[in-house]
């Protein structure tokens, strides 16, 4: 057995990797829908959901339990094959395309092996591409979902769907191909390291800054690739009932809905490397103190929860909530006491609160913004984004020229 | 047995299979998604010979864009199950001798080249991404501009014939 696990020790760590990156990626899944419902219900002046558990931390729990019992009809006149493969395709690309994206740039040391952050190889040269290629399988769980259903509010989802990833991936490809001129590889590790060039600019050496261009029209494609407001016309509900899943219940819908939120995880990684630096810490590389943020921020948070959960008389807010409070302040004490500990947490730290950081902007935008119209959302592609998509790459290709012109003299 | 020799017969089991349905398949929308079985078990093959970007690139261009393309074309237009005339049905028997002669001759022409089948996996100059770029940049640039220059032409005539029709 022990040799066994030796010899094998890469394809071992590999499935825990996956494993673990599964569960995460599923839990977070789960309370980003409690996380949007908050936050949208206080953009429009509601609670949300505060019944099921402290703050309703507990509603995802009830929600996935929901999706599990409910009866799972399956339409009469549906084309089976393809109506059972939908789901599960979207589902299967969505969460194949988050094993690309590297969390964080220095390995653990564990067992006498070194196990770094991220599923996908180091030398994955074509990272950013391999991407792309997921995601661009990932309008068929859509478009064939629709088509599948023989229902015309789904076909009309699904169709619009097609169309609309069609337009949004040019753009999506063509944004990203000036920090991939910048950076010079393709490789996800190298194009953060390229934003590593000047460590004493700290957040002005992120590539937002040289190709904010390129990070507009990436950003909207995004939003139109992953169907979210304001682009998210596949399922506008007064207009095509529920879209493309209209006829899908019990966890095949639940199916839809966990791929969805696990692109939204991707693209907002996505955002953070290509232009916000990563793991690169905001502040100038010789702000040493910067490094006890973490702490800072952890240990009034664990007391807080502690002090929140004292008011609940159930045994969630009583004993769970303390409990997940002490580990809180104690893992920010932790940080404080290990300084190596400390070192290592930084990267994935700044790249987790950037992604935070995107998720709150999606679900803010789905807050207040309107839906677009099916004729503005074509020509808003076609007519803006491409073009200025290619201007960015020209500009880009001919800045870089410049600059090794200049530098040779 | 190697590893990759047998993800090679496990990719290129699936790219026949999915070549097969392709054509026996009654419904268009169930052939287009054999035609992307296909299309991806060719971009494993060329994952597993090292050429990482062509691969990519391959999912991307033909498994991405091209078949959702044809997915909403057939989508949009309705397309159900396909009739056979007498017409269609009388050109399986010669297809299918035309078929195996193409087998026949592939066949040949691969045991007479004495490669074994090993051979496929090992990596070319199409490996790297630069590789690619300096082929398509510098030796082969009059090639691939002519190329460029073709599809243009194509999408010229597209446009034109799409705007006569509405007028």
């Amino acid at each position: 057995m022990r040799a066994l696990l030796s010899a094998n020790a890469e394809l071992v760590i590999t499935i825990v990797k996956i494993a673990l990156l599964l569960f995460i990626v599923l839990t977070v899944n789960a309370y980003l829908t409690w996380f949007e419902r908050k936050v949208v219900a206080h953009i429009q002046s509601r609670w949300g959901p505060h019944r099921v558990g402290p703050h309703g931390l507990l509603q995802p729990l009830a929600d996935g339990l929901k999706f599990l019992f409910k009866e799972d009809p399956t339409p009469a006149g549906v084309d089976k094959f393809v109506y059972y493969l939908a789901p599960l395709l979207a589902l299967t690309l969505a969460l194949t395309s988050i094993a690309i994206i590297p969390f964080g740039p220095a390995p653990i040391h564990l067992f006498g092996h070194d196990i770094y952050l991220g599923i996908a190889p180091l030398n994955l040269n074509i990272g950013i591409l391999a991407l792309f290629a997921i995601t661009s399988l990932g309008v068929y769980g859509v478009a064939l979902a629709g088509w599948s259903s023989n229902s015309k509010y789904p076909l009309f989802g699904g169709l619009r769907s097609s169309a609309q990833m069609i337009s949004y991936e040019l753009a999506l490809t063509m944004s990203v191909v000036g920090v991939l001129l910048m950076a010079g590889s393709f490789n996800l590790r190298d194009i953060i390291d390229a934003q590593a060039h000047h460590p004493e600019r700290g957040l002005f050496g992120w590539n937002v800054w040289r190709q904010i261009l390129g990070f507009f029209c990436f950003f909207v494609a995004a939003i139109a690739e992953t169907n979210r407001v304001p682009f998210d016309l596949p399922e506008a509900e007064q207009e095509l009932v529920g879209g493309f899943h209209t006829e899908y219940a019990s966890f095949k819908f639940a199916m839809f809905f966990i791929a969805e939120y696990t692109s939204m995880i991707t693209v907002s990684c996505l955002c953070t490397i290509m232009f916000f630096g990563g793991w690169l810490s905001p502040f100038p590389a010789s702000w040493t103190f910067t490094h006890y943020l973490p702490s800072v921020i952890l240990i009034p948070f664990g007391l807080w929860v502690i002090m929140d959960g004292l008011r609940y008389e159930t045994v969630f807010g009583r004993i769970i909530l303390p409990g997940a409070g002490t580990a809180l302040t104690l893992l920010g004490l932790a940080l404080i006491v290990l300084p190596q500990f400390n070192n290592f947490i930084q990267a994935p730290f700044w790249f987790l609160s950037k992604v935070l950081i995107f998720l709150f902007v999606y679900v803010w935008m789905r807050g207040t913004l309107p839906r677009f119209r099916y004729d503005q959302l074509m020509a808003f592609g076609w007519k803006l984004l491409l073009p200025v998509s290619i201007v960015n790459v020209i500009l880009t290709s001919f800045a870089i020229l410049a600059k090794m012109q200049w530098s040779a003299k | 047995m190697t590893t990759p020799l047998i993800v090679f017969f496990v990719l290129a089991a699936l790219a026949v299979v999915g070549a097969v349905s392709l054509i026996l398949q009654k419904h268009p929308i169930h052939s287009a998604l054999s035609l992307i079985v296909v299309m991806v078990a060719l971009a494993g093959l060329y994952l597993l010979m090292g050429a990482e970007f062509v691969a990519a690139v391959q999912i991307i261009v033909y498994g991405g864009a091209i078949m959702v393309l044809f997915v909403f074309v057939i989508m949009l237009l309705n397309a159900g199950v396909e009739e056979h005339t007498s017409l269609s049905k009388m050109a399986g028997p010669p297809g299918l001798l035309l078929v195996l002669a193409l087998a026949g001759f592939v066949a040949a022409t691969v045991a007479r080249s004495g490669a074994s089948v090993q051979a496929t996996t090992q990596t070319g100059a199409l490996s790297s991404t630069k590789g690619i770029s300096e082929m398509v940049f510098k030796d082969f640039v009059y090639p691939f501009e002519l190329t460029s220059f073709l599809i243009l032409v194509a999408i010229l005539g597209a446009t034109v014939l799409a705007q006569r029709e509405k007028t």
